[in-house]
């Protein structure tokens, strides 16, 4: 795609900028190499794809305005296959819409990357508003059994930094990652320290070692269960399809131990590599009583309650999910075997909250549920933080 | 008469995968023919062929082609393919997939990627039924045609698709039948050559199951049908085009040139980059 | 159809119409008939013989018929039918 060489200024601009969650969300694409944007303006989402309108085409990729999030997920993951990292943006009622495309991109081991600012559902529900309502969709929301990747920035910051593990986690494992903002997250102005590009780790897909041949399987994983990726163009010639599928990429509709490789594979690609995959982040959670476990936005406000506790002399930390899925039940369950009671705080009617509840096993679960406009205050959750000393 | 030598279209296909699920007669067959034709007649690098199918009989056509291939979901091979032509347009993109799967699911992305003259070739196989589902109505199913969701007849108008093609903007527009042969090669041919949005529907039969609920049970009374009801026209007037059981309007309809996405896109793109 | 005329064409000693020899890959024909109604020659009938599916597949009734049109080679979905151009050298 590049006759003019690209400066590598025009693809990060280093230093400390000022700039929205969108924005950096953006930028953190095309410093991980992102050259093809397929996308459906959509609130709070709208300004990622208006700056890769912008960006792309000065760094000699393609930003396309698809009809719907359906053939913006599908030309995702033809760009993908084509060879280029591709992403997409939305928000809740267009990550329904993608969720059949995500399963294909599941069972093609597509690399790519879907951002979802995430706001007020269900159905059209409050297009300028947060919310985390999306965060088991992200998991489950397509059909069939698989795994996914997801992650929850929490900052502008984040916008940059997540999004370029994203790619990474996706070429890396062959899969859809999510990227699950919300729209105070995504709106919000904050500054960004871009780093210089040469200093930047970017991971490019696994590719084949051995030249085309007759008997080339593209699907015949490696020790870490992911098989290295043929583009087309290269020669391989080869097949894939959303149907279940042998090493090959070939149909088989009919095999019982075809569909139980291919999709404990799938599922085991994730699972197995768990350790690799997952992030938290701890705070002053070493002699901690009460633990906040919270993600995104609603992990802001927890930090500021945790740090208001402790200057109550109130033993109180937060774990912060940076990734959703694969769920951290193991940092969960640490967290939980040490404090008397873990409050959750939730920009929904509970979510993440029954993973939590699930590995914290007896550890009594708070949840503070919030809708609408408004994030949780620190305030609200500190008064669950103080309750449970109580 | 010798047997063993190799079938001269042998080269286009996967040999692991032949013989194809298709049944008896079915036009696929002939459309993955002609096909194989037109690659060896125009002698195209193989390797940068990629072949997008979606749902359907046809569908499976992108298994049998000896070249890179996607069967992506119901009603998507165009939006997959726009991604991959965008990506890298030195590939040779063609859409191979069924009236349904462009036209009922799919018909959003087909209007749309001919509104922007996308360069890439879209071949329909028309046969008026989702065959693979056992043989309900679609968008092209002709008006009284027994169906197995059409038990009293089909009350719906069926769609023109070379209007519908020609409407929406396309550079290229032809209508053949499998009876077609050479016509439907050199068609294909000319389409893989032509910049822009190329559509080719081909009128096939499905003898199995359309054939044998409207009254044409075997593979030689569909033909039959496609040989009597066929006038080569070309370039009428795409909107009085519409198939009826006395008349297949046959031919070239459209042929004008246009600038395709991929060269606006390519202008537009050395313009911004040149920038600052 | 073929065209009835008074006259032979003044060149018709030095063009020579190709003559095809017919191949066919019986085990992968299912029966459709094309080639055997759609052959302008009728070089092809339905034999006798049955194939690995049941059916009969087609058999050459002369042929010296064929023209090399390749009408069943691009008609037969099943890729069982081809011709391939007859050498001539010491006449056909």
């Amino acid at each position: 795609m590049t006759n003019i060489a690209i400066e590598k200024s025009k693809v990060v601009r280093s230093g400390r900028r000022f700039m929205s969650g969108d924005i950096a969300c953006a930028e953190g694409a095309l410093a991980a190499g992102c050259l093809f944007f397929a996308g459906y303006p959509i609130t709070p989402a709208t300004e990622i794809a208006e700056h890769m309108a912008r960006r792309l085409p000065e760094v000699e990729g393609v930003y396309i305005q698809m009809e719907d999030e359906i053939g913006s997920m599908a030309a995702v993951i033809g760009a993908s296959y084509a060879g280029v990292k591709a992403m997409t943006a939305t928000s809740g009622p267009g990550f329904s819409l993608m969720m059949e495309n995500i399963g294909l991109a599941v069972m093609t081991e597509t690399p790519c990357v879907v951002v979802n600012v995430m706001r007020g559902g269900p159905s059209t529900g409050q297009p300028t508003m947060p919310g985390q309502q999306d965060v088991m969709q992200a998991r489950w929301g397509s059909h069939g059994d698989y795994e996914i990747i997801a992650l929850a920035p929490s900052s502008v910051q984040e916008m940059f930094d997540l999004t370029i593990e994203a790619f990474n986690l996706a070429e890396t494992y062959r899969v859809p990652v999510s990227v699950l903002a919300d729209e105070i997250v995504g709106h919000m102005w904050e500054r960004v320290n871009i780093p210089d590009i040469d200093s930047i780790k970017i991971v490019n897909r696994k590719k084949p070692t051995a030249p085309p041949s007759n008997n080339f399987a593209p699907f015949k994983p490696e020790k870490d269960l992911v098989p290295p990726m043929a583009i087309f163009g290269e020669g391989y010639r080869f097949h894939a399809t959303g149907l279940t599928h042998d090493e090959r990429g070939y149909p088989r509709t009919e095999s019982a131990e075809a569909q139980t490789r291919l999709v404990r594979r799938l599922c085991d690609k994730i699972r197995k590599n768990r350790d690799r995959i997952i992030r938290v982040e701890k705070a002053m959670l070493e002699d901690a009583e009460v633990a906040v476990v919270a993600y995104g936005i609603a992990a802001r406000a927890g930090l500021s309650a945790v740090r208001k506790a402790r200057a109550r002399g109130i033993k109180a930390g937060l774990l912060r999910l940076v990734t959703l899925w694969p769920f951290p039940d193991e940092q969960v369950a640490l967290v939980a075997r040490q404090v008397k009671a873990i409050v959750v705080p939730e920009m929904n009617c509970g979510q993440m909250l029954r993973e939590v509840e699930r590995a914290a096993k007896e550890t009594p679960v708070i949840f503070l549920s919030k809708l609408g406009e408004e994030p949780h205050k620190p305030d609200e959750i500190l008064d669950a933080i103080e309750g449970v000393q109580r | 008469m010798i047997e063993e030598l190799g079938h001269p279209y042998e080269k286009f296909l996967r040999k692991d995968r032949i013989p194809h699920i298709w049944c008896e007669g079915c036009g696929n067959g002939i459309i993955l023919n002609c096909f194989a034709m037109a690659l060896d007649e125009l002698n195209l690098d193989l390797n940068k062929v990629v072949v997008v199918s979606g749902i359907g009989c046809i569908g499976r056509v992108s298994g049998y082609t000896n070249t890179d291939s996607f069967h992506t979901t119901h009603g998507r091979p165009i939006a997959f393919a726009t991604g991959v032509k965008l990506a890298n347009p030195e590939l040779k993109v063609v859409v191979i997939s069924g009236d349904g799967d462009l036209f009922a699911i799919g018909g959003n992305h087909f209007i749309h990627a001919a509104r922007r003259n996308l360069d890439i070739q879209v071949i329909c196989a028309n046969n008026f039924i989702y065959g693979m589902t056992g043989g309900q109505y679609g968008p092209t199913t002709p008006l009284e045609s027994w169906t197995t969701t059409t038990p009293y007849g089909n009350i719906e108008q069926a769609f023109n698709l070379v209007h519908l093609a020609a409407a929406c903007g396309s550079v290229y527009v032809a209508r053949w039948t499998t009876l077609h042969t050479r016509w439907l090669t050199e068609a294909i041919k000319k389409a893989l050559q032509k910049e822009g949005f190329s559509f080719i529907e081909v009128v096939s039969q499905c003898p199995e199951i359309f054939g044998r609920y409207n009254k044409m049970e075997t593979p030689l009374k569909m033909m039959k049908w496609f040989k009597e009801a066929s006038v080569v026209q070309h370039f009428s007037d795409p909107a009085k085009a519409e198939i009826t059981p006395n008349r297949i309007t046959v031919g070239e309809f459209v042929d004008i040139e246009k600038p395709s996405y991929g060269r606006l896109l390519r202008e537009m793109t050395t313009r911004a980059a040149e920038k600052k | 159809m073929p065209v009835k005329t008074w006259r032979k064409p003044l060149d018709a000693d030095k063009v020579k119409s190709p003559k095809g020899e017919v191949h066919l890959i019986k085990d992968r024909c299912k029966g459709c008939g094309y080639c055997i109604e759609y052959c302008p020659k009728d070089v092809l009938e339905e034999s006798n013989e049955i194939n690995a599916r049941g059916i009969h597949p087609p058999r050459v009734i002369d042929e010296k018929r064929c023209a090399l049109c390749g009408f069943c080679t691009a008609i037969c979905p099943d890729f069982a039918i081809f011709t391939t151009e007859k050498n001539c050298e010491g006449g056909c």
